[in-house]
């Protein structure tokens, strides 16, 4: 087997891992530290079904976000739709015979990697021309927005500039699943492409982006506000219990 | 008047430019030994306060998942940092909440994150050092708490729970704030913040029934400690001598006259406000709220009703069962807490109050949302309702009303200025500019809409802006308390008022309610 292969293969697995792991970590964290009282911040629903739908309008439109502000929504909005368009569109790497519904998605993927590029590139731009914006970023939030650029970068330019091997990406890939390696091919461009999506698994669950699990567990947006119709236990309940008649 | 200039209004509230360390300065009174001490904290900063610091803070971290999950959260992404109104009229970055967060943040990264143990430099990582706890005491009483950062950020993220935490903190390794951890240790001893001793609150509320006698020619009673009352009310002691702060509580004794209430005021429990929160002291909140708990059950009451308190009413209606609760000795009929303005409404909607609106004429209305009111609870069991409710009190006994603009009221409402303990003189300069977005707003309706008065439901806002006020060219009485519009509206049984309405004859009455018409026109266009 080529080196070059078998060091791809093992950082895909370490990085997997890590990624899991670490994600599995910070939630299990998240979910076994207690809420010591009630904070949803209005507009708060009333049961839990209203917070179904609060928590979907959140990830699905950025409600908060868009009535905040509207340019950083823009472009964050359309990075994030784009991203998911992507990231399912690669599902055909992975998957033999390709879904039905990947083979639909496809034609959207390539205008979805140019709008993740222009969503990311607004986004960098704010860093540095809104003042605000530009003193509470630090050097890891610029790199963040590069790293994706690079990776929208590297991997446009194989669908636009030299095309890769697809046939042996998709039977390395599926040879890493089912542990029969395939060779990877060796062009530069691919190698820079998974090399960063690599660094991005495993930076993931270290760093900002977990704003992604953060949103289901952010108490001001899970909780109902039923605090009047159901009790609400907390730390000081035994005792309370215990005050006697 | 002071050594610092009032924020101009303009014709728009603009996002000030930059200015670094323009509120560095500005720190409130630390907590003397005392003080601290009868909170059970250390009454100086403690020798070894880093690692006491950081030992805190991981206790805080293992047993608030808010907190953990928004520090982790943020990704700087700017949306909330236009949104403070301490920024808005201070322009010091430091006032933006994510920039606000990250003073906490930075030192959570470095001790409690892999990233900021081995990169610090990368992710604003930064050890506790001491210019850092002078921010942490400057810029976390600078924060009043309100929310109004929590509801724009895409994930919530709610900077007063940040700021309750340093202040914990700080409380921990000896340097507390003054003015709240006084206040805190006067309700431990005498049951209100003002240190208002039973024999001077029974004499103050005997001279309030005198007034009220005196005004309406009937003996409208403000009952203290009665065994066995159907309804203990619990209201802010500002209520109790302030302006215009006691007005209101004409009015909520008025009410309960008209209905017929049996109601009771408790010596013991007399204080609604819960300064406890402000400090992010979950113990301290529990002891202060556990003498109402108290007092409802040895006075043997059926129902609780809260006064007009912003923040007390937060800590009665979200946290009092989880601190305090089961209050399983009440009547299940009726929801636990009440607010007054539910009690008021409930009445005026099965119209068992009589009202002449007409006695507010001389004013011309608008309404403050109080911040802890409008973003941390509800009232009549529905979303929104303690937006509409309160207005449906002041439509019910005003003709003139008029909403400030749309993104200064309801769940965008800019706090007055003086919440989350920041009521204190020692920071006047910080309450002043800190109102500027308020004032903007409420001079907008002034000049376009001729309101002359603004009526508000948090005893914190109406000192707050009795102070404010004048710097900015505004009367200091046109903060007005929503009872005491309903004080003047309403129409007692056998009161001098209703002699003078029913005894002038049907000419007036024909006219009156023509006005009244007239103005259900102007309040829906
Ligand atoms: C549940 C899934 C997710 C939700 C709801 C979500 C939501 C958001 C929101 C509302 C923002 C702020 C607006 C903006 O700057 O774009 C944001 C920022 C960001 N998100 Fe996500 N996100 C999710 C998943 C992800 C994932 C999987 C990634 C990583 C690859 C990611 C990368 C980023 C980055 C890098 C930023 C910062 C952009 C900047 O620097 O301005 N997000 N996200
Ligand atoms: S809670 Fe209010 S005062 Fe504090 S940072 Fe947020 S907007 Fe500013
Ligand atoms: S809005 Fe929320 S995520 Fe964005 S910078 Fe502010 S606190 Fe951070």
């Amino acid at each position: 087997m080529p080196t070059v292969t078998v060091i791809y293969a093992l950082l895909f697995y370490v990085a997997t891992a890590i990624l899991i792991v670490g994600l599995g970590f910070k939630i299990r964290q998240y979910w076994r530290t207690p809420q010591p009282l009630k904070i949803p911040t209005t507009p708060a629903p009333m049961n839990g079904s209203g917070v179904v739908v609060r928590m979907l309008r959140e990830v699905v439109i950025f409600e908060s976000l868009f009535k905040s502000n509207k340019w950083i929504w823009i472009f964050g909005w359309v990075f994030h739709a784009a991203m998911a368009v992507a990231l399912l569109r690669h599902l055909r790497y992975f998957t033999e015979p390709v879904w039905g519904w990947v083979v639909l998605i496809q034609p959207f993927g390539v205008y979805a990697g140019f709008a993740m590029m222009l969503g990311l590139a607004g986004l960098l731009v704010r860093r540095f021309v809104v003042a605000r914006v530009r003193y509470i970023t630090s050097p890891s939030d610029i790199l963040f927005l590069l790293l994706l650029l690079a990776i929208g970068a590297t991997g446009l330019s194989m669908k636009f500039v030299s095309p890769t091997d697809i046939i042996g990406l998709k039977a390395f890939m599926l040879g890493l699943m089912y542990f029969d390696w395939q060779p990877l091919p060796e062009d530069a461009n691919l190698l820079i492409h998974l090399g960063l999506v690599i660094s991005l698994m495993i930076i993931f669950p270290f760093s900002k982006l977990l704003h992604a699990p953060g949103l289901f567990f952010s108490p001001s947006r899970n909780q109902p506000d039923d605090v009047r119709m159901k009790r609400h236990p907390g730390a000081f309940e035994a005792e309370n219990q215990a005050r006697g008649a | 008047m002071a050594d610092f200039d009032t924020p101009e209004l303009k014709d728009f509230l603009e996002t000030p430019a930059l200015c670094p360390g323009s509120m560095e300065h500005s720190k409130p009174f630390v907590a003397a030994p005392v003080h601290q001490e009868a909170l059970g904290f250390p009454g100086e900063l403690v020798e070894n306060w880093q690692e006491k610091a950081i030992d805190r803070m991981g206790e805080l971290l293992d047993t608030n998942r808010a907190l953990r999950v928004y520090l982790d959260s943020c990704v700087k992404c700017g949306a909330c940092t236009d949104k403070c109104h301490y920024f808005l009229g201070t322009g010091d970055p430091k006032n933006m909440p994510v920039a606000r967060q990250d003073l906490f943040r930075k030192v959570y990264r470095r001790n409690f994150t892999t990233a900021g143990k081995y990169v610090p430099w990368l992710v604003g990582a930064e050890d506790l050092t001491e210019e850092t706890l002078d921010d942490w005491y400057s810029y976390f009483h600078q924060c009043s708490q309100c929310r109004r950062c929590s509801v724009y950020c895409p994930y919530g993220i709610d900077t007063a729970e940040i700021s309750m935490a340093a202040r914990d903190i700080m409380d921990h390794i000896g340097i507390g704030q003054k003015y709240s951890n006084e206040i805190i240790g006067k309700l431990h001893k005498i049951g209100n913040n003002l240190g208002l001793p039973e024999p001077a609150l029974a004499n103050t509320l005997e001279g309030l029934e005198e007034d009220i006698e005196e005004e309406t020619g009937i003996a409208v009673k403000l009952p203290l400690d009665v065994q066995g009352a159907e309804i203990l009310l619990v209201t802010p002691s500002a209520d109790f001598f302030a302006e215009p702060h006691v007005d209101g509580l004409i009015g909520y004794a008025k009410v309960f006259h008209a209905a017929g209430a049996s109601w009771t005021i408790s010596s013991y429990a007399s204080e609604a406000a819960n300064f406890a929160m402000f400090i992010g002291s979950q113990e301290q909140m529990r002891e202060v709220a556990q003498r109402i708990w108290q007092a409802a059950r040895d006075l043997g009451v059926k129902r609780i009703i809260l006064g007009e308190c912003g923040h007390a009413w937060r800590v009665a209606y979200s946290f009092w069962d989880t601190l305090v609760g089961p209050f399983d000795f009440l009547d299940p009929a009726y929801p636990m807490p009440m607010h007054i303005c539910e009690y008021t409404d409930d009445l005026i909607n099965r119209e068992k109050l009589r009202l002449n609106k007409a006695a507010n004429d001389e004013m011309t209305l608008t309404f403050h949302d109080s911040c802890n009111v409008a973003r941390a609870t509800s009232m009549g069991g529905r979303p929104g309702g303690q937006f509409e409710i309160p207005r449906a009190v002041i439509k019910a006994v005003c003709n003139n009303f008029h909403d400030m603009a749309d993104d200064t009221i309801h769940e965008a409402t800019f706090c007055c200025g003086g919440g989350g303990g920041l009521l204190t003189d020692d920071l006047t300069e910080l309450r002043v500019k800190g109102a500027k977005p308020r004032m903007q707003a409420l001079n907008a309706v002034v000049e376009d809409h001729g309101v002359t008065h603004m009526a508000a439901i948090c005893a914190i806002c109406k000192s707050q802006f009795s102070k404010v006020m004048p710097y900015y060219g505004l009367e200091m009485d046109a903060i007005v308390s929503l009872h005491q519009l309903v004080s003047n509206a309403i129409v007692l049984e056998g009161s001098i008022q209703e002699e003078e309405l029913d005894g002038t004859g049907e000419d007036d009455e024909a006219g009156e309610s023509l006005e009244a018409e007239d103005e259900v026109a102007a309040i829906d266009g």
